[in-house]
């Protein structure tokens, strides 16, 4: 199918996006890489009265490094952070993450900060941004402001990003030399969306272990409990039995078949961290 | 300036085109539809089927995902350029020496994304060239002879440049 009528504003000014997102009667949407919003359009799944084009906002595409931290604008594409042209901070997760999703014509438009903000229970940097416990960079009209990922993604699809926000950039930790990290994507197919995603991040150095379970119906699953006693084990006492009881202890219910695919993708995701 | 139709002017396989277009037009829309490139084929229509991969600045793209108006001041290549101009000539010619292609459907965008892989020019195992080409769907072949024409030019430009 074809998207249906829309107007189109395209900006390189950062000011003018926010304030065409609500000066204008009807839905505005903001558009970037075009890889999610695009097929919905196209599906009329979304069927927005105004586009932004903010591909050409150039303090979205910075990409600069601190010493505890990587800042990566949001216009980045995956195809950019796959190629290493990133300083890496996360000894290759990111890249490793980047080059899973989709395929390479998605990878080359699709962006870091799209993909945070429609916020797909099935997308790969909502999950893996988790498990590094990254902050987000919102501007909005009141200025810049930053949030946690573990409270950015309310749902399905739902983010807290108010109307006349958008998102910046995201600032991904950097990880210590002996920092481990596992993320396991179970798929019918390469490039498909995932019917599972086990991430796992920890940094003995900042005492950070976390543990996300994304593909579900809903926001990402941190499992807290379960990712601190995999790390004073390193890994050893969490098999398949384990990663079960951990998932039903998180008090979500999975019907049997889901719970076992998640229990694999979480204990294949820690096997990864641990070389095993 | 915001609109519902806008002037745009882009090259398209080399050549400058300035054309009015609706913004809700997709780019393989435009390609077939005004300008008469009807290599580039829609299949699914939402980004899975790679069947309208176009090249966009040297990359390949979904032409059903991107608006033609966001590829205002772009260079666009299609299967028409990529055919002229011989960049995969050779790619051409093992598709028709191991039988490829039986529709044809898929073809231009299976030949767009493979021109991807084969431009870097390194070794790739079959498992690699058919995980790149796993965004391209071919409901004729099976792949295994796409995969084999792939294979052999890279085989053949490697054994070249060597």
């Amino acid at each position: 199918m074809k998207a249906a009528k829309f107007d189109y504003t395209k900006t390189n000014d950062v000011a003018e996006a926010l304030s065409v997102l609500t000066a204008e009667d009807g839905d505005s949407k903001v558009l970037a890489g075009s890889q999610s919003l695009g097929p919905m359009m196209n599906l009329r799944l979304a069927r927005p009265d105004r586009l932004i084009d903010i591909r050409a906002l150039d303090a979205l595409k910075a990409v600069t490094q601190a010493p505890d931290h990587l800042f990566v604008g949001a216009l980045v594409t995956h195809a950019a952070i796959e190629d290493g042209i990133l300083p890496d901070v996360t000894r290759g997760m990111i890249q490793h993450v980047a080059a899973g999703i989709a395929y390479r014509a998605v990878r080359n438009r699709g962006t870091i900060g799209g993909s945070l903000v429609h916020a797909d229970p099935a997308g790969d940097w909502p999950a893996a941004l988790r498990a590094l416990g990254a902050q987000i960079v919102i501007d909005g009209p009141a200025g810049t402001r930053e949030a946690a990922i573990d409270t950015f993604q309310l749902g399905a699809f739902t983010v807290a990003l108010e109307e006349d926000e958008i998102v910046r950039g995201v600032r991904v930790p950097a990880l210590s030399g002996s920092a481990r990290w596992g993320y396991h994507k179970i798929c019918r197919k390469p490039g498909e969306f995932a019917e599972s995603i086990g991430a796992y991040v920890c940094d003995p150095e900042s005492g950070i272990a976390r543990l996300v379970l994304a593909a579900t119906e809903d926001a990402p699953l941190q499992l807290d409990t379960a990712a601190a006693a995999i790390a004073q084990n390193d890994g050893a006492k969490f098999d398949l039995d384990a990663a079960r009881m951990a998932l039903t202890e998180t008090g979500e219910t999975f019907d049997p078949f889901k719970l076992r695919m998640h229990a694999v993708a979480l204990h294949r995701a820690v096997a990864q961290a641990y070389g095993a | 300036m915001s609109d519902e139709t806008k002037t745009i002017t882009l090259t398209v396989n080399g050549e400058s085109v300035t054309k009015l277009v609706d913004a809700r037009t997709h780019l393989v829309d435009f390609l077939r539809g005004e300008l008469g490139l009807t290599g580039s084929h829609l299949g699914c229509e939402h980004g899975i089927c790679g069947a309208c991969s176009v090249r966009l600045d040297g990359d390949v793209v979904r032409g059903c995902l991107m608006l033609a108006i966001q590829a205002d001041g772009a260079s666009i290549e299609t299967v028409e350029g990529l055919t002229a101009s011989g960049e995969v000539a050779d790619l051409q010619e093992n598709f028709v020496e191991r039988d490829a292609l039986q529709c044809g459907f898929c073809t231009p965008g299976m030949l767009i994304t493979a021109a991807e892989l084969l431009r870097e020019a390194a070794p790739k195992t079959r498992e690699e060239i058919r995980e790149f080409l796993s965004g391209n769907y071919c409901r004729c072949t099976g792949y295994h002879a796409i995969v084999d024409a792939v294979e052999t030019t890279l085989t053949q430009r490697l054994e070249k440049s060597s």
